[in-house]
């Protein structure tokens, strides 16, 4: 089985935001950068296990960016992708991302190619569609629970207020939720493994940004929490209902 | 024009339904064009998207799109958006929204956005806003495209009633084979599912344990809320997997939140913060989360929640 998972870089949680150039750019000094939770959590383990079942094949991880995402790149390889590819670039769009990873897993040929649910820093959940609709793939988006019997998936999808299971033949596109795996922690024979692993640099293929992110702006701070005494809870229920205006 | 699709639930509209129409009609409305309304399957009553503002509504019925298939789905709305000539589409940003937005805007070579919250400005450019880093930031996209297409956050507007029911036309369109067969949908009854839900109380670790979970579920009951928990709470199977909240979760922005015995670690605010209002009750007069609350109670919750719920009832019944 020949799997790509695409993986991304995303700033850690726990990162203070803020922006430079007149709110144009993102501010990346003194930020802590990490694999994107959803692709290295449940796409990459999932894609993993898939090739240790069948005891065969390969997974080949995809990053769309510049030298500076290698480090999270080993990661993939020291958790146990086989190979890695970087897409050398500075992507400003989904469709970019898209594009490139598109025409890489054309010239390839993947059973499957799985990506996370969406990333942490934008939420756009984009790239996943606009590979399928690229490639003219299947795309099943929200994946918990993944089987493979032969060439036929079984997965299971979280829907509004509830789950879908359905049927899909490979090749197809898919987009990991929690549940579709467990985090795994690289151990030492991992990452020295890793250093070892091939990391081939491609240039990107032309591609204009449909759109592109023109200004950022912080929220506007949240005013003090109005403390309400424990012993009288008919206040607070005041509050929400005169104040709060919402039941 | 602006075209909207709109999804159905067993052939009947719920709030985000109506939400879409709405921001479609605003969208219009400022662009100085007409809004129309999109619908698959057999629904009883489309003609009433007229009154959020639709002007006509096409409705394609199609045994194939009873089912869901991003690559089927996507294909028939963008040969709807080609034929009706649509500049704008615009898609709810639901579990179906997510696997369409990307596909249709591929079709159409259209720049999109996905979970916008504002109502785009078209001055020098075509510029529209949603929340980034889990709701820390706020950014302005610009499309660059001549055809937009956009996915709205629930919750991010009311519904506003502007017009009389439509008239409903079909369209002549050519549904693809799917290559997905569906085998099984499961729903959870009785309850509006966690992303749609207006109310929610949600409860951590602070409750010691799933037995205690009857206070959550009465205070939940009196106001018509959805309940939710933090992680540690749905790995450790104290409570179903879906009503876990946070950056790994379910990402929610009802009306009221509720956070009981949940000590706000930055990883659950990202699922929450965009919550309308925010009541915190811990014992912890340092817990992070009273920095993002609006309404905190200090207490012990095992004395205090039961308590809340009766304010509650007499509130009600008065
Ligand atoms: C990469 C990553 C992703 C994560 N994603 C998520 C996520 O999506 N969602 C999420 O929730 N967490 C997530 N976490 C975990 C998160 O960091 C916290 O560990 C978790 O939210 C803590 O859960 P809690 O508040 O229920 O428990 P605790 O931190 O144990 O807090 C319990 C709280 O209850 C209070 N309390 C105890 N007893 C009482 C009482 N009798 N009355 C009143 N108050 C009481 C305490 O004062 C305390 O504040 C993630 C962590 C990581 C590293
Ligand atoms: N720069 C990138 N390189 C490789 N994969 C990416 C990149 N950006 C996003 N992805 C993948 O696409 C998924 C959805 O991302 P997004 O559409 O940005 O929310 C992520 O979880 C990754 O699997």
């Amino acid at each position: 089985m020949k799997l790509l998972v695409c993986v991304s870089k995303t700033p850690d949680t726990t990162s203070k935001i803020a922006f430079t150039s007149e709110n144009t750019e993102f501010d990346s000094s003194g930020i802590s950068f990490i694999m994107n939770p959803y692709d290295e959590w449940y796409a990459l383990v999932r894609a993993l296990e898939l090739k240790e079942q069948v005891g065969a094949g390969t997974v080949t991880i995809i990053n769309v960016g510049p030298a500076a995402n290698d480090t999270v790149i080993r990661k993939g390889l020291a958790i146990g992708a086989d190979e890695a590819v970087r897409v050398d670039s500075d992507p400003k769009s989904a469709f970019f991302v898209a594009k490139q990873i598109a025409a890489y897993a054309q010239e390839q040929g993947f059973d499957a190619i799985f990506l996370g649910k969406e990333t942490i820093d934008y939420n756009g959940s984009e790239v996943g569609a606009m590979v399928a609709e690229l490639m003219d793939l299947p795309f099943v988006s929200y994946g918990t629970n993944l089987e493979m019997n032969g060439n036929l998936a079984t997965i299971e999808r979280d829907i509004e207020g509830g789950t879908e299971v359905l049927e899909v033949a490979t090749p197809f596109v898919l987009s990991a939720a929690k549940g579709m795996a467990e985090q795994r922690i690289p151990n030492m024979r991992g990452i020295m493994m890793a250093k070892r692993k091939p990391l081939n640099v491609i240039p990107a293929v032309e591609c204009n940004d449909p759109s592109t992110v023109s200004l950022y702006e912080l929220p506007p701070a949240k005013s003090a929490v109005k403390m309400v005494d424990p012993e009288n809870m008919d206040e607070l229920v005041r509050l929400l209902h005169e104040e709060a205006k919402i039941i | 024009m602006v075209l909207v699709f709109v999804e159905n639930q067993k052939g009947g509209f719920k709030k985000s339904a109506f939400e879409v129409v709405t921001y479609g009609k605003k969208i219009a409305a400022s662009m100085g064009t007409e809004c129309a309304a999109l619908v698959f399957g057999t629904v009883s009553d489309a003609g009433s998207l007229g009154t959020y503002g639709a002007s006509k509504v096409y409705q394609i019925e199609n045994d194939t799109l009873n089912h869901f298939d991003s690559q089927v789905h996507s294909n028939v709305i963008a040969q709807a958006a080609e034929k009706l000539g649509a500049k704008v589409v615009v898609m709810s940003h639901s579990s179906a929204g997510k696997s369409l937005l990307g596909r249709v805007a591929v079709r159409l070579n259209a720049g999109s956005v996905a979970g916008v919250n504002s109502i785009p400005t078209l001055d020098g450019g075509f510029k529209v806003r949603k929340n980034v880093f889990s709701g820390k930031a706020i950014s302005e996209y610009q499309i660059n495209t001549d055809v937009k297409v956009l996915s709205l956050m629930g919750n991010s507007l009311q519904p506003e009633e502007s017009g009389a029911a439509a008239e409903v036309a079909s369209l002549e369109l050519e549904v693809p084979a799917s290559k997905i067969t569906v085998k099984e949908v499961k729903t959870i009854e009785g309850t509006v599912p966690l992303p749609e839900a207006e109310l929610v109380v949600s409860a951590g670790r602070g409750m010691k344990g799933p037995e205690n979970w009857g206070i959550i579920e009465d205070l939940a009951n009196v106001i018509g809320a959805t309940t939710a928990c933090s992680r540690p709470v749905a790995d450790t199977g104290w409570r179903p997997h879906h009503e876990h909240v946070g950056q790994t979760g379910v990402a929610i922005r009802p009306n009221l939140y509720f956070a009981i015995g949940i000590s706000g670690a930055i990883q659950h605010l990202a699922g929450v913060n965009s919550s309308k209002v925010i009541v915190v009750i811990n014992k912890d007069p340092e817990a992070p989360f009273f920095k993002a609350a609006d309404y905190g109670v200090c207490a012990d919750l095992f004395d205090v929640v039961p308590r809340l719920t009766e304010a509650l009832k007499k509130y009600k019944a008065s």
